[in-house]
């Protein structure tokens, strides 16, 4: 069960070759930017073709080079949140949404909206396009419209780098909930510690196109696999980030 | 009105007539051509994409000259299609159509590929996630963003097969009350020196297709 990720491509000479897996609760990919997280996010989903390697989901093959198996991104079980949400901006919240109920029957297509309207605190809204309503609402909208498919796995691409800081907070509150209530595994890139640490169930840090560290955050921060790890996670420390107790930093 | 007489109405109609097919055909093909060049990677995309801008900057005349090359009764589709069943497109009101489809549609191409290419690619990214196949994405998402763009493109496009003359002329003839479309009649009216009537046909095809620029410039500010 769970995600498992076997990965190698080469784009204009960057090297991506990573492997890792991914339970129930959050994964979070942790690295520079242009260290091959989105890439991964984007290969997970199908939407880019990695030269070989595998993506299994639960058991399923999503893709197997070896095999020639590439389930095209509409068969892929899966909630992807873009970095610039790519809400569709010519329909309303409530279209937004229901656009991803896919072929579900009409009846089950509108409980699942209410509930994820309710859940994610869209009424009253549901009839305002996207460029009306705020930040962390689209943010909500964008998770909503993930979600109402029950995929089996949710990502998450840097998807609260343009929140203020409050709602960012309000954010991984959010997310914390959607962890608790539908139980998948939650992929979440980001280059920020801080919301690495606070959200992590595991970090996969990422370095150069590979998979340098992989752990509970705990442990990637009091014991960092190498110099350059301890430089990519020594944010979180002059940040004052409380360690979980019994933990310190080196 | 004296000058609305049988055959000034029959150019305006023919006119109309020819613009209006020409453009539903220009529309629906140009849009898939566009959407082609605007999202497909496929050998050959090159030479598709000159063929189809060609007859924007060749003199109608050259058009009309390959269309009847290859329309005419001796030409190479021409040839088999008059063999088949006794017709060729040369000298009726239908070869006023594909010579104007064929000037106007990389107008079309043109104004619906750019508005294509401007629909943001993690828009149609994120309805393939979703479970939405190409085709749906197409006319959910790529469609409706660019409807602007399109709709500009069908209206210059009409204007341009309403003021079509060259190609018409070498693929279609001057027949009087048969293919004289309101640019042709105006030449014949021009060359015989009836300065009344050409004076109201050129203004009336002036405003008609002033009416549609300033259409299509409202739609795009809109």
């Amino acid at each position: 069960m769970g995600l498992t990720v076997d990965l190698q491509k080469e784009v204009k000479g960057f090297t991506l070759d990573v492997s890792w897996r991914a339970e129930d609760g959050i994964t979070v990919l942790f690295g520079y930017s242009g260290s091959g997280k989105s890439m991964t996010l984007q290969m997970i989903a199908g939407l880019m073709r990695p030269d070989s390697g595998s993506i299994r989901l639960n058991g399923g093959v999503l893709f197997d080079g070896s095999h020639g198996v590439d389930i095209p991104p509409q068969r892929r079980p899966l909630g992807y949140v873009f970095q610039d949400l790519a809400l569709f901006p010519h329909m309303t919240v409530r279209e937004n949404i229901l656009y991803g109920a896919g072929r579900l029957c009409r009846d089950e297509r509108r409980v699942r909206a209410e509930e994820l309207i309710r859940l994610f605190r869209l009424g009253g809204i549901e009839g305002s396009l996207p460029s009306e309503i705020s930040g962390g609402q689209r943010q909500r909208v964008a998770l909503a419209r993930a979600l109402i498919r029950r995929p089996e796995a949710l990502l998450l691409d840097e998807p609260f780098s343009a929140l203020d800081n409050p709602i960012r907070v309000e954010m991984r509150r959010l997310l914390s909930r959607i962890r608790e209530d539908f139980g998948i595994p939650i992929v979440l890139v980001t280059h920020d510690i801080i919301e690495a640490c606070t959200l992590a169930d595991r970090i996969v840090v990422y370095a150069g196109g590979r998979v340098r560290q992989a752990g509970p955050p705990g442990e990637v921060l009091g014991n960092p696999a190498g110099p350059d790890v301890e430089m990519l996670v020594s944010a979180a420390g002059t940040a004052g980030l409380q360690l979980p107790a019994g933990l310190h930093m080196n | 009105m004296r000058y609305l007489d049988d055959s000034v109405l029959f150019s305006l109609r023919l006119s109309l007539q020819v613009a209006a097919v020409s453009t539903v055909l220009v529309a629906v093909s140009g849009i898939g051509i566009a959407y082609v060049l605007a999202r497909k990677d496929f050998r050959g995309r090159g030479l598709l994409d000159m063929m189809v801008t060609l007859p924007l900057v060749l003199p109608p005349t050259v058009t009309g000259y390959y269309l009847v090359m290859l329309f005419g009764r001796n030409g190479l589709i021409g040839r088999y299609l008059y063999e088949l069943t006794g017709w060729s497109i040369m000298f009726t009101w239908y070869a006023a159509v594909l010579a104007s489809y064929v000037v106007a549609l990389p107008l079309m191409i043109k104004t619906a590929r750019a508005a294509i290419e401007s629909v943001d690619p993690n828009l149609v990214n994120a309805s393939y996630s979703l479970g939405h196949s190409e085709a749906e994405t197409f006319f959910r998402v790529v469609l409706p963003l660019s409807r602007r763009g399109i709709i500009a493109g069908t209206v210059l496009s009409f204007a341009r097969a309403l003021g079509e003359f060259g190609a018409t002329l070498m693929l279609a003839g001057n027949i009087p009350g048969r293919t004289d479309t309101m640019p042709i009649a105006i030449y014949t009216l021009t060359s015989s020196g009836e300065w009344t009537a050409a004076n109201f046909m050129v203004l009336l095809l002036t405003l008609v297709s002033g009416f549609f620029i300033y259409t299509t410039n409202r739609a795009r500010a809109v």
